[in-house]
């Protein structure tokens, strides 16, 4: 009986080359974008037209569709983020380090538009564009977060030792995120509790629900496409740089 | 163990070596908490209510101002290059520089907090209480400080960026330091967060070297 001792090539071990990475998500890239596309016309179509006005707060209900996805994926993408550093720690994966780099700033984006769509929101209906209340809060540091990764990138030369040392502070930060929601929890709390997912079912009328969940799908397909694109333009961009700097090599020789 | 305080008393001898440093930081913790009453107005009441903060956020400030001198001298006279080769572990070497950061860094400010409380108008329960608070919460500043430091050390041009990653994370050491104080919520929630902010150190403390020894390692390589 013989031992097969050559090692396997699984499918993100293939991934890890970057030619290969460009021409598996080539054939993803439109599929992507369509049924993302189908998702938000969809969800629009609900959440404009097939949905009841709040009889508290009207119209501007439909605020929530846009704002609670958002909120959500400012979290969503942390964990991917997070995902992604130990995939660069742990199986020192090109492409992980490639995921980190494009998700920080669609992380920072998505946050940054459910703080303005919650604001949008909290004028009419608080009264206020901002309160320091405890979600509020701490999905602002979240931003502040997210924000001092993406200086971290700018700011180093070398993109691999990069990588490496932004994952160190991305699982850091991660252990952490908890940490400052609880604190912020504790110190002050207006939001409303949590309505969605809890433990005794939703606590929203079915005629919210559905179109809030297909809202829910349309985001996070839109964080994939994005992801992926985004991630194939890094990856080209490293090519051109180092084309770049063959191209001088030879100038200069 | 001999190198572990070895590495402390190289650290300290360097710091109170260059006592300017100290005094700088000093300086900058009393100038900072003086400053506000500038801004705010010499209204005695409001001083009083907004006195804890006001420490806390001078204390936060100096710690956070000395990061970028913390690591890079010794990454730049090859210091840092042999820490990395000796027998100690890098993250025991980390984990003497945190406490030599708050021997140096944070001794100092919570020595001149009793200046700021006499001129902020501070009554002497409060005192005591911003006292313990600072005691039991600078370490987790220091702890994270150091990791912050050691997160950008490969970066030529640090300067401020340690300070902008490190302080969205230390968001709970103010909270909690503050809350230790001036209690929202009835004097009991003042000692939860009291407890809690020595948790939050310790845990800092004891997970900060390791962290920032794995951001050195990686980054060097």
């Amino acid at each position: 009986m013989t031992i097969d001792t050559t090692p396997k090539m699984r499918w993100w071990d293939r991934l890890a080359h970057p030619g290969q990475f460009l021409a598996w998500t080539g054939y993803l890239v439109w599929p992507l974008i369509i049924l993302t596309a189908l998702l938000f016309a969809l969800g629009l179509y609900f959440a404009f037209f097939n949905s009841p006005a709040d009889y508290q707060m009207g119209d501007t209900v439909r605020i929530m569709y846009v704002h609670v996805p958002s909120a959500w994926l400012s979290q969503f993408v942390y964990g991917a983020m997070a995902v992604s550093a130990l995939g660069t720690l742990v199986w020192r994966h090109p492409m992980a380090d490639v995921s980190m780099k494009a998700a920080a700033p669609l992380g920072a984006a998505f946050t940054a538009m459910a703080l303005f769509t919650g604001s949008m929101w909290g004028r009419p209906t608080w009264g206020t564009f901002w309160e320091w209340d405890g979600r509020m809060t701490s999905t602002l540091v979240l931003l502040f977060i997210y924000l001092g990764i993406i200086a971290l990138w700018r700011a180093f030369d070398d993109q691999l030792r990069a990588a490496r040392v932004i994952a160190v502070f991305t699982l850091v930060g991660a252990v952490n995120v908890p940490i400052i929601k609880f604190s912020v929890d504790w110190w002050s709390t207006l939001h409303q509790p949590a309505s969605v997912f809890r433990a005794d079912g939703p606590t929203m009328p079915p005629s919210l629900l559905i179109p809030l969940f297909i809202m829910f799908f349309a985001f996070t397909f839109l964080f994939i496409t994005l992801q992926v694109v985004t991630m194939r333009t890094e990856v080209r961009r490293r090519r051109v740089i180092t084309l770049e700097r063959k191209a001088a090599r030879e100038t200069g020789a | 163990m001999n190198g572990f305080s070895g590495i402390l008393r190289r650290e300290l001898r360097l710091a109170l070596a260059g006592g300017g440093d100290m005094l700088t930081l000093v300086l900058f913790f009393v100038i900072t908490g003086a400053l506000v009453p500038f801004a705010v107005g010499p209204d005695r009441e409001l001083l009083a209510r907004i006195a804890p903060g006001i420490v806390w956020i001078a204390a936060f400030l100096a710690m956070l101002m000395g990061l970028d001198r913390l690591l890079r001298p010794d990454r730049e006279d090859g210091t840092l290059a042999l820490y990395r080769l000796a027998d100690l572990p890098l993250s025991a070497i980390l984990a003497a520089k945190v406490i030599v950061h708050w021997l140096t860094s944070a001794l100092p400010l919570i020595l001149a907090a009793p200046f700021l409380a006499l001129i902020l108008g501070m009554d002497p329960q409060t005192f005591w209480r911003t006292l313990l608070s600072l005691l039991l919460g600078t370490p987790a500043l220091a702890a994270f400080g150091t990791f912050g430091a050691a997160v950008t050390v490969a970066i030529r041009r640090g300067g401020l960026l340690a300070p902008i990653l490190i302080a969205p994370l230390c968001v709970p050491v103010l909270i909690f330091g503050v809350g230790a104080i001036s209690p929202l919520g009835g004097p009991d929630q003042a000692g939860a967060a009291l407890l809690l902010l020595a948790a939050l150190s310790l845990m800092a403390c004891a997970l900060s070297p390791f962290a920032a020894a794995f951001a050195i390692d990686w980054g060097e390589e």
